[in-house]
């Protein structure tokens, strides 16, 4: 069993990354994340020891990969890197013990993938593109002019929730509970360091099962009355060979579910946050973006890879495999730290730079790559354009105020407050 | 060189002159065919670089390795002929391929 995972929320300060020896350095610390001081730790690893392996830390031993190839190279191999069984650096406590097909491998892993992919396919994306423009809307036309206010709550979260409830099939009302689940199921300390209360995350999960339960019987019905079926989600999985009784299956039923509601939440909310906290950081590229709003989608692309929003996925070899000189032994945990890969100066130009008009800005690792590369990269991405498109007509300046805080772990790279001020054009 | 014909979704149709040796998506990237992402650089992890080959071809080109079959099967709309063009390479043989881009890359 690992060491216990310290839940104290107080800043701890910790030390900087060139006065600790190289066989120390433990980039699962989620302080790393919390604190914004990460990049010169994996600097640090991807310059001195790109593939690194630490034998004791608070998530058990673990090599690290932090080079954008090695990355690209252990995430086409699923046949030598196992998904299973959870892809997050630290195991999982028995209640979560839920069966998603992120971390399951092939053939399982297609069938279920299949089965609700076509919730992104071209023609559910084109229809759901003037609702995401029309909510995008009403939100940025409700801020508060020329006061202080926190963008993750009120537009990034927003958002996020809307579109969610959207694809679900969930009602709008109570859209609210699928952020809560969604940040219950990825800040469990043993397994990402996040902080949450095992007790409080059990009843989460139990109500998300339950009320989604609830959803798909009230589908089921409203299909056996001759009622058109949506284009959400439930129904998808209810028109499937492979799933149409997932619900008998508790454990892949609610493992896909918060699968898709965390795939659909940590990532574009905190890509709003970050592209606004880039922009402020970078104010030519905020000039670059006012004098020409065809960059957008570009800039999209540059978003993603400056935020990174998981930081890391892991796998586990499935035989001895020799990497630059390193054996990894069959069994051994590997992390790919993606936010890593993002800033890895051998592939990617001027790397810690944000440059909205950056050549090959689309070739990040933010999606991942290989059998498991994100499902819903595309509707990401619209959505991240339409956001900008409509900010674009009616700010001239979305101004940062005040010091962002950080999600505390090493899972989801993101923000809890970033305080802004509009000037409207 | 072979020439190759690349149809857009629309219809456009755009025919180049492809360096043989190299990938069929590096073609199109090479020529600027619109409609080509390559998210991941050509090395079939990425599933951007999807093409339909016209059904006079298909069975003229060499049949995809697993891992392509993988990747296309992530694609919620693989259709006949769908085939990444960065696990194609350019032979003199395939003068006068003729390729379709979908309407999206996935």
């Amino acid at each position: 069993m690992n060491a216990p995972v310290t839940l104290s929320s107080a800043i701890e300060p910790i030390p900087e990354a060139h006065t600790i020896p190289l066989d120390q350095l433990d980039v699962s610390d989620p302080r790393l994340l919390e604190q914004n001081i990460w990049p010169e730790y994996f600097k640090r690893l991807r310059d001195e020891s790109p593939i690194h392996y630490l034998p004791d830390s608070p998530f058990g031993a673990y090599w690290s990969i932090t080079r954008f190839e090695d990355i690209k190279f252990v995430d086409s191999n699923w046949k030598l890197f196992s998904s299973e069984p959870v892809i997050v650096i630290g195991d999982r406590p028995e209640e979560m013990a839920l069966d998603m097909f992120i971390a399951m491998d092939p053939p399982k892993h297609d069938q279920q993938r299949k089965a609700v992919q076509s919730v992104v396919a071209p023609a559910n994306l084109a229809q759901m593109e003037d609702l995401i423009r029309q909510r995008v809307g009403s939100i940025l036309d409700g801020l508060p002019i020329g006061e202080t206010f926190n963008w993750v709550e009120h537009v990034s979260v927003e958002l996020t929730s809307q579109m969610l409830a959207t694809l679900f099939g969930f009602p709008l009302e109570e859209r609210h509970k699928l952020i809560y689940w969604s940040d219950m199921a990825t800040a469990v300390p043993e397994m990402t360091g996040g902080i949450c209360d095992p007790e409080e995350r059990m009843n989460a999960m139990g109500d998300c099962a339950r009320r989604f339960s609830e959803l798909w019987h009230q589908r089921a019905a409203e299909r056996a009355d001759g009622l058109p079926p949506g284009f959400d989600l439930i129904h998808l999985l209810q028109s499937n060979e492979d799933t149409k009784d997932l619900i008998e299956r508790p454990k892949e039923f609610l493992g896909n579910l918060i699968l898709l509601i965390v795939g659909g939440n940590d990532t574009t909310r905190n890509s709003i946050s970050g592209g606004v906290h880039a922009l402020n950081q970078f104010p030519a590229e905020y000039d670059k973006l006012r004098n020409n709003h065809d960059l957008i989608p570009n800039m999209v692309s540059e978003i993603i890879r400056w935020q990174t929003p998981l930081a890391h996925m892991r796998r586990v070899a499935t035989e001895d495999v020799d990497m630059h000189g390193h054996t990894i032994r069959k069994g051994d945990k590997v992390v790919m730290w993606y936010l890593s890969g993002n800033r890895d100066e051998r592939v990617i130009d001027q790397a810690d730079q944000f440059l909205i008009d950056r050549a090959n800005a689309r070739q990040h690792l933010a999606f991942g790559f290989g059998i498991h590369r994100c499902m819903g990269n595309r509707l990401a991405e619209m959505q991240l354009r339409i956001l900008w498109e409509e900010i674009m007509q009616r700010f001239h300046w979305i101004e940062v105020v005040g010091e962002p805080s950080y999600v505390r772990s090493n899972f989801v790279k993101g923000f809890t407050s970033l305080p802004v001020r509009i000037h409207p054009k | 060189m072979p020439q190759i014909t690349f149809i857009e979704f629309s219809d456009i149709s755009h025919c180049v002159e492809a360096e043989t040796g190299k990938s069929l998506m590096q073609a199109a990237v090479d020529n600027g065919i619109p409609g080509i992402d390559a998210d991941c650089g050509g090395s079939c992890a990425c599933g951007t670089c999807h093409v339909i080959i016209d059904e006079a071809w298909r069975a003229r080109l060499p049949e995809p390795e697993e891992d392509e079959v993988a990747m296309i099967d992530m694609n919620p709309e693989p259709q006949p002929g769908s085939r990444l063009s960065c696990q194609l390479c350019v032979t003199e043989d395939l003068n006068g391929l003729v390729v379709r881009l979908p309407e999206f890359q996935m």
